[in-house]
């Protein structure tokens, strides 16, 4: 039996420009080509008070998703996994609308609200959720009972297939790795023939090789059924690996929404949490943007150096905030010749203080930054204050984040 | 020893134990789902017999029992008797005394199911019945064996409830914690002494078996 038997056959995707839905302030463009609001899409206009006093915010959304598979990335605690929650029904929106298909699961204007069962969602949980007195057949044929005994024990054998787990049947939920689990909940849901597939961080606890084999899994599913998928996650690497359009959320809100490459380049806003790895931080002035090269020209503030950084969305003249790992700079007594590296900068060693098994040298550089070595580097390099050197540091390690 | 009273301890305590067992199912869901802004008063009543004296409860009973209460009278008409001094009302009456002892247990595992697993459930199309049978009861089962142990322990030994609402009639009423007291009232220690033991025996037992299966892990090896 072939998995797509109730599938979309012949749903068409007229072409034509998008209009994603959108409230948010910086939109950016869907080049896919495609319409937006398909029959088959997940149209969702949400507004949802958080419970909880603390989270001083508000769920406020409103977006489209095609079949395929939408990133929904944002820090925690921002409402993504209250949002999966109001599409699936296990939490009532205060206002808004919830479309798929052409099938309205929530309107407080027409008062509808389809009760969960009826709605037919996939829905993998962070915590899987897995039922653990049951086996992974029973699991996976938990969403089958209105089945004969015949079609259920079909569709259970394909999908075990295709998720490479039958040999996992008998056994229950704690006798399997945490890889095999996964498949097992992804299983699960899709199983069921869902409209819609809700992945709330499915794989953020495996291995990259394990993952990289169960998103195979699940693109394969996908091109077969073509649902739309939202998948929630914190993770800028699986951005990348896995979006075809992305949806950042801050505090409730969208902030951006596109491909990866256009919405994670974007500089991110400067947090505590994303400055606590860096030891060097600066203003700069972007001077260049070179579009053919992905990168620009900036000049740290108060000094002539310049750094090739990574390409972001900003203006020449601009100013935004660059911030290096002391790890992530290499040290050099004579100045290198035949590097990769785009930065070469020289400098003056102002001290060098061991701390624990880590040496933090302190340059002077027009500004100053701080390098951290190894006691072995330190020794074979003969570093002492005074001594002219050469700090490299590679385009990708200059991280931007907009201005304050 | 009374095995007259013996049996007649066990009828009561197994009828008591089944009837709580099907009645204690839906109060205890209501208990730990229902988000009833006075559902703590409801808990306090179904609370009341762990802290009331028997005898309190015992009169209570009586009196709602008795042929002038409109219980007492609806089953005079369709039996011919009262209620007050036969079996039927000693089990009527343990039901009400024992009732906590089942839905506490009942209720406290089926809110310790984790509510993802009840959302799990709902995503995958199953209704709140289905739901309760296939996921919550069956993660239950500890909780389930403790109430029925309880309430079957706990009916075995009654002794207020029982001597005002059945009194002290061989074969109908009299219960083996009953015959204890016969028999020390008759200065028959070594019969009430012999009695006593057996109770002692049972309520360890239960205790035991209760106290097992609540061991983590234990339990996993037979479901």
């Amino acid at each position: 039996m072939d998995l797509s038997h109730t599938d979309s056959v012949g749903r068409t995707h007229p072409s034509g420009t998008t209009q994603l839905l959108n409230q948010g302030e910086p939109t950016l463009s869907d080049n896919t080509g495609r319409a937006s609001v398909a029959s088959d899409a997940l149209t969702v206009t949400i507004r949802k008070q958080f419970a909880n006093p603390q989270a001083n915010f508000d769920l406020d959304v409103s977006f489209s998703a095609l079949p395929g598979i939408m990133i929904l990335f944002g820090p925690s605690g921002v409402g993504k996994t209250t949002l999966l929650d109001c599409i699936a029904g296990l939490t009532i929106p205060d206002a808004g609308e919830i479309v798929v298909e052409s099938r309205t699961f929530f309107s407080d204007q027409h008062r509808i609200n389809i009760a969960v069962p009826q709605r037919r969602v996939g829905y993998v949980f962070q915590d899987l959720a897995l039922f653990p007195h049951l086996s992974v057949e029973q699991n996976i044929q938990y969403g089958l009972a209105r089945l004969n005994a015949t079609r259920r024990q079909e569709r259970t054998h394909v999908i075990l297939e295709s998720f490479r787990i039958p040999h996992l049947r008998n056994r229950k939920p704690a006798e399997i790795s945490g890889g095999e689990r996964q498949r097992v909940a992804l299983a699960r849901a899709l199983v069921t023939d869902p409209c819609v597939l809700l992945l709330d961080e499915p794989l953020a606890a495996l291995d990259a090789a394990t993952k990289s084999k169960i998103i195979h899994d699940l693109r394969a599913w996908n091109d077969q059924h073509r649902v739309p998928i939202l998948y929630v996650t914190h993770s800028r690497e699986e951005v990348f690996a896995l979006g075809e359009r992305v949806l950042v959320l801050e505090s409730g809100k969208l902030i951006a929404q596109g491909t990866p490459h256009e919405v994670m380049s974007a500089p991110r806003q400067e947090t505590v949490a994303q400055l606590a790895g860096f030891e060097n931080i600066f203003d700069v002035t972007v001077i260049a943007a070179h579009a053919d090269r992905g990168t620009m020209t900036c000049r740290i503030a108060g000094s002539n150096v310049e750094l090739e950084t990574p390409l972001v969305r900003a203006d020449v003249g601009s100013t935004l905030r660059v911030g290096i790992r002391a790890g992530d700079i290499l040290l050099a007594t004579v100045q290198p010749i035949g590097l990769s590296a785009r930065n070469v900068i020289a400098g003056k060693m102002l001290s060098l203080v061991q701390r624990d098994v880590v040496v933090v040298a302190r340059i002077d550089c027009g500004v100053e930054m701080e390098v951290h070595l190894t006691l072995a580097a330190r020794d074979a390099l003969g570093l002492q204050p005074g001594r002219e050197v050469w700090l490299v540091v590679k385009t990708h390690s200059c991280h931007l984040m907009a201005g304050s | 020893m009374d095995w007259q009273a013996f049996w007649l301890s066990i009828r009561l305590a197994a009828l008591v134990t089944a009837i709580l067992l099907i009645a204690g199912l839906p109060a205890a869901y209501w208990i730990a789902y229902s988000r009833w802004r006075w559902k703590f008063l409801a808990e306090a009543v179904i609370a009341l017999p762990i802290v009331l004296p028997p005898t309190v409860l015992g009169f209570y009973v009586l009196v709602a029992l008795g042929s002038r209460s409109p219980l007492g009278r609806w089953w005079q008409a369709i039996t011919g008797h009262t209620l007050a001094f036969t079996f039927e009302g000693l089990v009527i009456g343990s039901i009400i005394y024992s009732l906590p002892f089942a839905v506490q247990p009942f209720a406290a595992s089926f809110a310790a199911v984790d509510a993802r697993l009840l959302a799990a459930s709902a995503t995958l199309g199953a209704s709140r019945a289905r739901t309760f049978f296939r996921v919550i009861l069956p993660m239950s089962v500890p909780g389930l064996i403790t109430g029925i142990v309880l309430s079957f322990a706990h009916t075995m030994g009654e002794f207020g409830v029982v001597l005002m609402v059945g009194g002290n009639i061989p074969g109908v009423t009299r219960t083996v914690s009953i015959d204890i007291y016969d028999k020390v009232q008759a200065f028959d220690y070594a019969g009430a002494n012999q009695t006593a033991l057996v109770l002692l025996a049972i309520s360890f037992a239960a205790l035991t078996l209760v106290y097992g299966l609540n061991r983590r892990g234990w339990l996993n090896k037979w479901i």
